[in-house]
């Protein structure tokens, strides 16, 4: 270890100010801090507080989300799996593509018992997905820090794995790249870099694509990696459904015939969707790894899962059976879509989120209330907690300077000053 | 040719000073006829005509225009030569008119149109204001062209309704990016388009 600190300090001269290559200093000072503590101490008086820092920050995020990425793999890989089984018994056309040709080159099969199976072939999906988010990003982030002369940090690492988390195990690897192109881009660069973003930018890659290539990121062909497969999601199901929203679940139309969704399985997260959003459990697992640490806010949590809930009741009070959406209790709305997955980890982005204590339980509430409105109203849109999460950002500033202002009313008003 | 004000009047307004860029008015229509070069371009002209032949009208009586009415005499001028634009785009262009619907129409109501004969015109002489209303003219057609080109390529794979890159569903390899087609996508590229002019010209940049 030693040796490596070594070659280290002895570069250390070419990166600094006046060196050859001054100005590759933030990829210099990236892998350092990276591998090593910062050597830097503080200077004024000692902080009193914990002195948590950004990089400690993303790093417990990171391990927040490892649960529900390797849980993502494995139903990636069952739910294709699964669906190649069953298609091949009712003897309905399906393609395999290259994934196959690597599950085979590495002596798998496509058994949906099998872990290994299951789990590699996910994987398969997933990590290609994962590669192309970190490369593109990453090197678009290099590119602004250097010009900048910015530090490159580990918020990327979160935006990399969040991003492709949220997206379909079918989607084509170029607009992976270009998503995650446009979300750096334009949500974070363009507002200066870590920290200045008031969107979050996983999602704004994710709405991105939602808007300009819909067909590869919504529609009931595209959750399950199985070329031919069509299954309507649960949201998607109940979506359309005549009559009892919930009830139609257990009659969904696949290519095999009919299959179900249980309250069970959407809560735990083995059934078709984005990479990994589907386990509800895991997402909690995930909250109380964040809540733990001091990094996720609990009371916007709360306040989502509230809001969803009160939402949800005055949907049901106000059901005529005009829409059978109405009438979904709030805990289905609570185990289904990407509600969960999006109300831990990107509603609670710090930096996007508000600030103040009064604040996040509107923004939270506001959020919980716009999913359901878009769920149950807005029949173009099954899923609704991206476009919620997304106007909340928006909303964030807005609810802390009205909050702040309150205050500062309050108190003039105790000193009746004028 | 020209002397150097009359330069300045002429091309200032396509870098320096442009309407929608710097002075973001004008940014509704810039929204709405973008999604194809072709329909973009008349647009452009239209405008064009209308800016430098109102600003000529208005500089031609502005001593004659009594100060607390100026306002409805400059609408009045505006309005008529949009009436005159909208006629012959449909004598001449009927399928493109139809495509530009109300949106000719509402060049009265532009900001643009109405800023320069308000600033410029009731100011100077005919020649000058000529030049005022072609400038602008032609750097708000700048804009409106810069965003329609990207959005046709990249929404509907063609310029000027050629088609460069073949869709999918016809057949083709190119996949659509159907937000090109949405309006908010103007909005993007006028940023980009914003974003490129100050970091070449970093004196437009607001203070904070």
């Amino acid at each position: 270890m030693q040796a490596l600190r070594n070659i280290l300090d002895r570069v250390h001269p070419y990166f600094a100010k006046g060196g050859v290559l001054e100005k590759a200093y933030p990829m210099y000072e990236a892998l350092d801090t990276f591998l090593y503590t910062p050597g830097e101490t503080t200077k004024k008086v000692t902080h009193v507080r914990d002195g948590i820092d950004l990089k400690r920050m993303m790093s417990m995020v990171v391990l927040s989300l490892i649960p529900v990425t390797l849980f993502g793999m494995w139903n990636a890989g069952y739910q294709a799996n699964q669906a190649i089984e069953k298609m091949e018994q009712a003897g309905a056309p399906y393609e395999f593509d290259w994934h196959h040709t690597v599950q085979t080159a590495i002596g798998l099969g496509h058994d949906p018992t099998s872990f290994i199976d299951n789990f590699a072939y996910g994987a398969i999906h997933f990590l290609p997905i994962y590669i192309v988010c970190m490369f593109v990003g990453g090197h678009i982030e290099l590119v602004f820090s250097v010009l900048r002369g910015h530090e490159i940090n580990e918020g990327f690492l979160v935006t990399g794995l969040l991003f492709p988390l949220t997206l379909p195990a079918s989607i084509p690897l170029w607009q992976v790249a270009v998503g995650i192109a446009f979300g750096v881009i334009v949500a974070k660069e363009v507002f200066g870099g870590t920290g200045r973003n008031f969107l979050n930018v996983a999602l704004t890659a994710r709405a991105f694509l939602y808007f300009a290539h819909a067909g590869q990121i919504s529609g009931d062909q595209i959750w399950t990696a199985v070329d031919g497969f069509s299954g309507a999601t649960a949201l998607g199901q109940m979506a359309v459904a005549e009559g009892n929203a919930v009830a139609s679940l257990s009659a969904i139309q696949y290519p095999w015939g009919e299959g179900s969704i249980s309250l069970g399985s959407a809560f735990l997260g083995t059934i078709q969707g984005s990479i990994g959003e589907t386990s509800t459990l895991l997402c909690i697992v995930g909250a109380a790894i964040l809540i733990a640490a001091g990094i996720g806010s609990w009371k916007i949590m709360a306040a989502v899962v509230g809001g969803t809930v009160v939402t949800t009741l005055l949907m049901n009070a106000l059901d005529f059976g005009s829409n059978p959406m109405f009438a979904v209790p709030f805990y289905w709305h609570l185990s289904v879509g990407g509600l969960a997955f999006g109300l831990v980890f990107m509603a609670t982005d710090p930096v996007s989120a508000s600030m103040t204590d009064t604040g996040k339980w509107i923004y939270g509430g506001l959020i919980g209330f716009m999913t359901v409105l878009i769920r149950v109203v807005n029949p173009a849109f099954p899923e609704g907690i991206m476009l919620a999460i997304l106007f909340g950002n928006v909303f964030a500033p807005l609810i802390d300077y009205f909050v702040v202002e309150a205050n500062v009313k309050r108190r003039a008003a105790r000193y009746a000053t004028t | 040719m020209l002397n150097s004000k009359a330069s300045k009047v002429l091309f200032g307004p396509i870098l320096d000073n442009n309407p929608i860029a710097l002075q973001i008015l004008g940014i509704c229509s810039a929204l709405a006829v973008t999604t194809s070069l072709q329909v973009s371009l008349v647009m452009s002209l239209a405008v064009i005509a209308v800016i430098a032949c109102s600003n000529v009208a208005v500089s031609a009586i502005r001593q004659y225009i009594p100060g607390s009415i100026r306002i409805i005499v400059q609408m009045v001028v505006i309005a008529s030569l949009v009436i005159v634009v909208d006629q012959v785009l449909k004598a001449f262009v009927y399928d493109i008119s139809k495509q530009l619907s109300v949106f000719v129409g509402l060049i009265i109501t532009n900001c643009i149109v109405m800023g320069r004969a308000e600033g410029f015109a009731m100011k100077n002489g005919v020649f000058m204001s000529f030049l005022d209303g072609l400038g602008n003219g032609v750097g708000y057609s700048f804009v409106l062209l810069f965003v329609a080109f990207f959005r046709e390529l990249f929404g509907s794979g063609s310029l000027f309704g050629y088609t460069l890159m073949e869709l999918d569903r016809n057949g083709g390899w190119y996949n659509p990016n159907n937000m090109m087609l949405l309006p908010p996508s103007a909005f993007f590229l006028i940023g980009f388009l914003i974003w490129a002019i100050r970091a070449y010209k970093p004196e437009q940049i607001e203070e904070a």
